[in-house]
């Protein structure tokens, strides 16, 4: 076990993968000499050489749009988009493109494509640099979407993101990149497309993913004292689902509160409350409650504390659907 | 991509002005403003610095998230600006910060957007200048489309010049990699729009270098879409006045778009949170160092007689200012989620009227737990 940061697991994910396969390349805005704004892809260039970790011009529809030429020469580019609320430019390349061409061709085409896309908010920054779009890509056939949320998830979903022969949206929760935990670089590495229980407990199921996995492991310490034994489930992967924890989890509990960043109205959460309806109904005590951002644009930053789920509106929300 | 892929650097460029404060003449543009005028720009620039260094002040001291510098781009903005017309229209970037000083925006309301009090301070119908665009390029399409509007409602070559209108769109030598300038270009010169894209090519997009990002310089893009680009020394003011002016006039009188190249350097950091050290020799900043816009000015003056109580008198309005900004950076009212929820839409929805009163009884629910603990 390797305790480090969630950048550094992702920097030790993405070395192995270039060490690993010499068709892996990195493509983006400042990943080269600078390191990323972040510092993920920090003494990549330098160690893998101009060609395989390449700053790229500011463009994030070319950034996507090469990263598919590439795949034609049997690449397996990885790109990074600074920013969630800069994929945009992207979308059309990533929607139209990306997540269609395996299908157009009748499965001769493939796109190991990765793009990574810092998200969330909690940072206290500026428009565009907190937004969680995932359920944008998520809602497209074609494309899979995974979230890490610790930094041994990091390390080890990178590589398997970049190892998949589909294309990946690979999600990572900004406000987490700093935070320290331990690394097993031994493994063996959970599946990717599965979910997992983070904690195991009794009253109610906690359904989360990404940054807000650690808020919800802070609520059920902190449910703890009222004598409440909460299980928290990490989805990890958000396209597909696997939801078979998450129905085991909430026949037992009969409760479930889905928690997100990201609006309410057609986010995950209307997803995952949906499946629990359709494969639960009978173990249901409650209606499954959704703890997310409101709809509206991401607000200035100083209100995000009120906008973003936390600890108290999480443990309102179970006290609720246990006194249902 | 090294040095080696970099642009050939001998594009012609329109200087008035050299860094030493000596005027030089260009055979195709001419400042013909006075001394008072200069002063005028002077003042500008100083004003500007002082709304910049004051900013970045108050983000080290932890009342702003985060400040994007203006530092040594003061005169491609001042220029340019001071070049629009009350009834004119501008487009700027998040960086543009003399820009909105020259529009007669309180610098006080740049503050919020970096504070996370609000997303954008002012009514751009109120001062002629939109809000300030982070998405890299984006608002050189808005630029094209409210120059077709002009169009459309007849306010181009009417010869009438209270009448006759222009807009002008700034943007990075960055957001030239963008789709969306590329098409701006292209839309605005097969319309014939009266628009001028003003691109401030500092040298870097964060860390990447203009090299990386066009094998050209700038303004020979304009060639391709058809329309007239001009390259100006983007630290000499008065360059900046003249070429943007008749650009502007171009549009106003119906002979289409213009691209200016303003050839300056970004000084400082990309923002509060880069480390440009990382990324470029102390030895090229120290360079444009003695290229400074406001040093060039003053020794104009001075050499043209500008007297000492002028100068004195600067100083003293930038210093008061700097109270005014630092003292009304911390009055900024604190954002209210409640109230955000109003600006969704024009016409609320239920959904929106449901998670407002949502919040909203959260909230109360919230502060009256703190009052009885």
């Amino acid at each position: 076990m390797t305790r480090m940061s969630m950048v550094k697991a992702l920097n030790s994910g993405l070395r192995l993968a270039l060490e690993d396969d010499p068709k892996v390349v990195l493509m983006g805005e400042d990943i080269g000499r600078l390191g990323g704004v972040f510092r993920v892809t920090e003494g990549l260039q330098k160690d893998f050489g101009e060609g395989r970790v390449m700053d790229t011009p500011l463009a994030e529809s070319a950034i996507v749009g090469t990263a598919i030429g590439l795949t034609f020469r049997g690449f397996r580019p990885v790109v990074e988009i600074q920013f969630d609320g800069f994929v945009y430019p992207a979308y059309d390349q990533i929607v139209s493109q990306v997540a269609k061409l395996h299908f157009r061709s009748r499965g001769r085409v493939r796109m190991p494509i990765v793009i990574r896309i810092p998200y969330g908010g909690g940072i206290g920054a500026v428009e565009h640099h907190s937004e969680s779009p995932e359920a944008q890509f998520a809602l497209t056939a074609g494309l899979k979407v995974v979230s890490c949320a610790d930094p041994n998830d990091a390390h080890w979903m990178i590589q398997q993101a970049i190892a998949s022969d589909d294309p990946v949206v690979f999600m990572e929760p900004k406000r987490r990149y700093w935070e320290t935990g331990e690394v097993d670089l031994a493994g063996p590495a959970a599946p990717l497309w599965s979910a997992r229980i983070v904690r195991p407990g009794r009253d109610a199921t906690l359904v989360t993913y990404g940054p807000m996995v650690k808020t919800c492991l802070d609520s059920a310490r902190a449910a703890e004292a009222d004598g409440l034994d909460l299980e928290v489930i990490d989805l990890r992967t958000l396209s597909p689902l696997d939801l078979a924890p998450v129905v085991e989890s909430v026949r037992r509990t009969g409760h479930a509160v889905v928690v997100h960043e990201a609006a309410r109205t057609l986010g995950l959460g209307a997803e995952v409350a949906a499946r629990i309806g359709e494969e639960c109904f009978y173990s249901l005590e409650s209606p499954v409650q959704r703890v997310t951002g409101y709809d509206m644009p991401y607000p200035p930053s100083r209100t995000e504390h009120d906008f973003l789920p936390g600890l108290d509106r999480i443990l309102d929300a179970v006290d609720r659907a246990r006194a249902y | 991509m090294n040095s080696s892929t970099a642009p050939t650097p001998d594009a012609p460029l329109v200087q008035l002005l050299t860094p030493t404060g000596q005027r030089v003449t260009d055979p195709h543009v001419a400042f013909d403003g006075d001394r008072s005028e200069i002063e005028a720009l002077y003042r500008d620039l100083v004003m500007t610095r002082r709304v910049d260094t004051e900013a970045y002040a108050l983000q080290r001291h932890g009342e702003l998230g985060l400040w994007p510098p203006a530092l040594g781009q003061e005169a491609a903005q001042v220029g340019s600006a001071r070049a629009l017309r009350a009834h004119d229209f501008a487009f700027p970037t998040y960086r543009d910060h003399g820009v909105a000083w020259c529009r007669g925006v309180d610098p006080s309301l740049l503050l919020g957007i970096f504070r996370g009090s609000d997303l954008g301070g002012w009514d751009p119908a109120d001062h002629g200048i939109a809000l300030p665009n982070i998405i890299i390029g984006a608002q050189t399409l808005h630029a094209t489309g409210y120059a077709m509007g002009l169009a459309l409602e007849g306010l181009v070559g009417s010869g009438d010049p209270d009448r006759d209108s222009a807009v002008i769109a700034y943007f990075g030598d960055g957001a030239t990699s963008q789709g969306d300038v590329s098409e701006a270009l292209d839309w605005a010169a097969v319309h014939q729009s009266p628009v001028v894209f003003f691109c401030e090519n500092n040298q870097y997009a964060i860390s990447v270098p203009v090299a990386s990002q066009t094998r050209v310089p700038i303004v020979q893009r304009a060639a391709g879409f058809g329309l007239p680009g001009v390259r100006v020394d983007g630290n000499d003011v008065l360059a900046c006045l003249a070429v943007t002016r008749a650009a502007l006039q171009r549009a106003r009188d119906g002979e289409g778009p213009t691209l200016i190249e303003a050839v300056t350097y970004r000084m400082g950091a990309h923002t509060t949170s880069d480390d440009p050290s990382r990324y470029r020799d102390a030895s090229e900043v120290d360079a444009w160092q003695a290229k400074d816009p406001l040093e060039r000015v003053r020794l104009l003056l001075v050499a043209e007689g500008t007297s000492d109580d002028f100068f004195a008198d600067l100083a003293a309005d930038a210093d008061a200012l700097g109270v005014h900004l630092r003292a009304a950076c911390q009055q900024i009212p604190e954002p209210d989620l409640a109230e955000l929820f109003d600006h969704v839409f024009v016409e609320s929805t239920v959904e929106n009227r449901q998670q407002q009163a949502e919040h909203v009884a959260w909230r109360d629910a919230m502060e009256g737990s703190v009052v009885a603990s």
